[in-house]
C-alpha cells in the first residue's frame, strides 16, 4: 500500500522552479531515500510534505488523503514527523522536555486541566514522562534526560531529534541528512538506529542523504533529483548504474574519466567502495 | 523623617511601583518571546484595564471605600471580568493588526503597533474625556506601622500596599508554573525558541500566539484595576509612560525571557523610588534610561538575556 503519493507536485519561488511535476510514492514499511545533487529540490519536498511550503500545483496523498497545503501541526497529527538538515532543537529545553514537547500533540488534557491538575491529568504527565524516558532510551540517551540540549555532543542531538520526531508517533518519519557531519563510527550506529526504527517499530522511513555508503547501504528504494524533476529511481543497483545519475553527479564526458571536482571523485571513490561491499 | 525611615520608605515604594511594572513587563516580553515583537500598544491595554474596570465600578454603583466580603466580591469579580476583557482585546489586536503581517518584514509590524497605540489612546480619550480621571477608593488604606504595630514612624505602610504586593505577586507566579508546567506552557516555551520546528511537532502556533496576547492582555488589564485602586486616578495617557518603564523593564531584564521582565520591573520601581526620594522626580527619567543604556553597552542582551544568534 502506498502510504505517501505525490502526483505531479510542483513548487515555484518566483521564477526558480525548485521542484517541478514529482511524482513518487513510499509504499508502507519501506525504506526509501531521495538524493541529487545540492539544489536538486530535496529539501522543498520535505518542506511540502510536512506542511512548512504550499505546493505550488499537484496532490500530495497521505494514507489517500489529500495533505497539500496543510498546516504543519496538522500534518504532525496526520502521522508525518520530520527532522532537520541543521539541526533544530529547542536548545534551552533539556533532552527530555523537547521529548515531552514532541508529546504534547497527543496529550488530552486542556490547560485548564493542566492548571489544576486533576487526578487525570496527573496520570497522563506521569505517563508521557515515562514515554518520553522510553524514547531516549530507545535512540541511546537514556542517561542524558536532564542535559539541556544544547550541551549534548553533536551525534546525541541528531538522536534527540529523531527521539522528539518519534514522539509525535509518526506512520511515516522524513530524515533530513540524518548522518550530516557524523564520524565513521557515529554513521554506522545511526544507520543501525534507522533500520531498528523501520523493523522494530514499523516506522516507513525516507531519507535524504548525501553519503552514498549510508544511502546504498540502508535504503530499499532510492529516487534521484536533478533541478527538482525525477531522473532515475529503483533500487540502489539500478541507480548506480543508471547513466543519467551518473551524469547528474559528475557532469558530462566524466564517466570516461576526463574530469571531475574534488567532491565527483570522492563520490566516485565511496560509489565504488560501496560497489565492492556487496 | 530620618535617613533610615526614608529608606525603608523608598524600598516599599520600589516594591510597589516594580510589582505592576513587572506585570506589564511581562506582556511585552511574552509576546517578543514569541514573535519578535514589540508589542507597543500593550501599555495601553493596561490603560484600557483602568478604564474598563472603572466603568464596571459604575455599573455597581461603588463609589466609597466598601468593607467585608463586598470588598473582595467586587474586587475580585471586576478584576476577572477586567482581566478577560484586556486579554480578549489584546487577541482581538493580534488578529486585526498583526496577524496579517506575521511574515512581513519585522519592521511593518512594529510600526502597526506604534499606530495601535495612538488608536487605543486616541479612543481612551473619547471614552473618558482628556483630563485626570478619578477612581473610586474602595480598599481600605490602614496604616500598618502605627495602627498596628503602635510604631511612631512617618513611614507610609499600608493595607494598599499589601494588597497590591498580594495581587501582583501571586500571579506572577501562577503564570510562572504556567509557563513551567503545563501543556501549552511548554508549547508556548518551544514555539519562542524555534517556531516551525514547534509547529512539526504538532503545536498549533497561531492558538500559541493567541494565548500569548490573551495572557498578556490580562495581565497588563490587572495592573490597570491595580493601580486604580492604588492611585486613585489615571488618564488616557497614562498607558504611554507606564508602557515606556515595563518595555524599559523589560529589556533591561533581556527581553524574551519571563524571569528577567519581573526582575527588571523590580529594579526600575527601586530606580525610580531612589531617584525620586534622593535626587528630585524631574531627574528620574533620565536616571532610568541612563542606567539602561548602560547596562545595554555592557550587556547588549540585558540582565537574564542570552546571548542569541540571529535566526536564518
Amino acid at each position: 500500500m502506498a502510504l505517501l503519493q505525490a502526483q505531479k507536485i510542483s513548487k515555484h519561488f518566483g521564477g526558480l522552479t525548485a521542484v517541478s511535476d514529482l511524482d513518487l510514492m513510499i509504499e508502507q514499511g519501506m525504506i526509501a531515500s531521495l538524493i541529487g545533487p545540492n539544489g536538486a529540490g530535496k529539501t522543498t519536498f520535505f518542506n511540502m510534505v510536512s506542511g512548512l511550503y504550499k505546493p505550488t500545483s499537484g496532490r500530495l496523498l497521505f494514507e489517500d488523503k489529500e495533505i497539500g497545503g496543510l498546516r504543519p501541526n496538522r500534518v504532525t497529527i496526520q502521522g508525518i514527523g520530520r527532522t532537520f538538515q541543521n539541526i533544530r532543537l529547542f536548545a534551552n529545553m533539556t533532552a527530555l522536555e523537547n521529548v515531552l514537547v514532541g508529546l504534547n500533540c497527543r496529550l488530552k488534557a486542556g490547560w485548564a486541566g493542566a492548571l489544576l491538575r486533576p487526578p487525570t491529568v496527573r496520570e497522563e504527565e506521569v505517563k508521557a514522562r515515562a514515554r518520553a524516558q522510553e524514547l531516549l532510551t530507545y535512540v541511546g540517551l537514556g542517561g542524558q534526560g536532564e542535559t539541556l540540549a544544547k550541551n549534548l555532543p553533536y551525534g546525541l542531538q541528531r538522536r534527540l531529534e529523531i527521539a522528539r520526531a518519534l514522539a509525535t508517533d509518526p506512520k511515516l518519519l522524513l530524515l533530513d541528512e540524518p548522518t550530516a557531519g557524523m564520524n565513521p563510527q557515529e554513521t554506522v550506529d545511526a544507520m543501525a538506529l534507522i533500520k531498528r526504527l523501520r523493523d522494530e517499530l514499523g516506522i516507513t522511513i525516507l531519507l535524504i542523504e548525501h553519503d552514498m555508503k549510508v544511502v546504498m547501504g540502508i535504503s530499499e528504494r532510492i529516487t534521484v533529483l536533478d533541478y527538482g524533476a525525477k531522473i532515475a529511481e529503483g533500487t540502489p543497483d539500478q541507480v548506480r548504474a543508471d547513466p543519467k545519475v551518473i551524469e547528474a553527479y559528475l557532469g558530462k564526458g566524466v564517466v570516461t574519466g576526463l574530469k571531475g571536482t574534488k567532491n565527483a571523485s570522492a563520490l566516485l571513490g565511496k560509489q565504488a567502495a560501496a560497489g565492492t561491499g556487496r | 523623617m530620618t535617613q533610615s525611615e526614608l529608606f525603608i520608605q523608598l524600598l516599599i515604594n520600589g516594591v510597589t511601583l516594580g510589582s505592576y511594572l513587572a506585570l506589564i513587563a511581562l506582556g511585552y516580553t511574552m509576546v517578543y518571546g514569541i514573535i519578535e515583537l514589540i508589542n507597543f500598544a500593550h501599555g495601553d491595554v493596561y490603560m484600557l484595564g483602568f478604564m474598563i474596570s472603572l466603568t464596571f465600578l459604575g455599573f455597581l454603583g461603588v463609589r466609597g471605600t466598601l468593607g467585608g466580603w463586598q470588598l473582595w466580591v467586587v474586587i475580585f469579580g471586576v478584576m476577572l471580568v477586567t482581566m478577560l476583557c484586556t486579554g480578549l482585546i489584546n487577541m482581538t489586536i493580534d488578529r486585526i493588526a498583526y496577524k496579517p503581517l506575521r511574515r512581513a518584514p519585522r519592521l511593518a509590524p512594529l510600526i502597526t503597533a506604534v499606530g495601535m497605540s495612538f488608536m487605543l489612546e486616541n479612543l481612551g480619550m473619547i471614552w473618558k474625556g482628556p483630563s485626570q480621571i478619578l477612581y473610586p477608593d474602595i480598599f481600605p488604606a490602614f496604616d500598618i506601622p502605627n495602627g498596628l504595630f503602635g510604631l511612631n514612624t512617618m513611614v507610609l505602610f499600608t493595607t494598599k500596599d499589601v494588597f497590591l504586593m498580594g495581587v501582583t505577586i501571586p500571579l506572577m507566579v501562577v503564570l510562572t508554573l504556567f509557563i513551567r508546567r503545563t501543556k501549552m506552557g511548554k508549547a508556548m516555551r518551544a514555539t519562542a525558541q524555534d517556531r516551525e520546528a514547534a509547529a512539526l511537532m504538532g503545536i498549533n502556533v497561531e492558538n500559541v500566539i493567541r494565548t500569548t496576547f490573551f495572557i498578556g492582555g490580562a495581565l497588563a488589564g490587572a495592573a490597570g484595576m491595580m493601580v486604580g485602586l492604588y492611585l486613585n486616578t489615571g488618564r488616557y495617557l497614562m498607558g504611554f509612560d507606564a508602557g515606556l518603564l515595563a518595555f524599559t523593564s523589560a529589556v533591561l531584564g533581556g527581553i524574551g525571557n519571563v524571569t528577567g521582565a519581573m526582575l527588571g520591573g523590580y529594579v526600575i520601581g527601586f530606580l525610580n523610588a531612589i531617584s525620586d526620594q534622593y535626587l528630585s522626580p524631574e531627574w528620574t527619567r533620565a536616571i532610568v534610561f541612563t542606567t539602561l543604556i548602560l547596562v545595554l553597552v555592557f550587556k547588549p542582551s540585558g540582565l537574564l538575556g542570552e546571548r542569541t544568534p540571529e535566526k536564518s
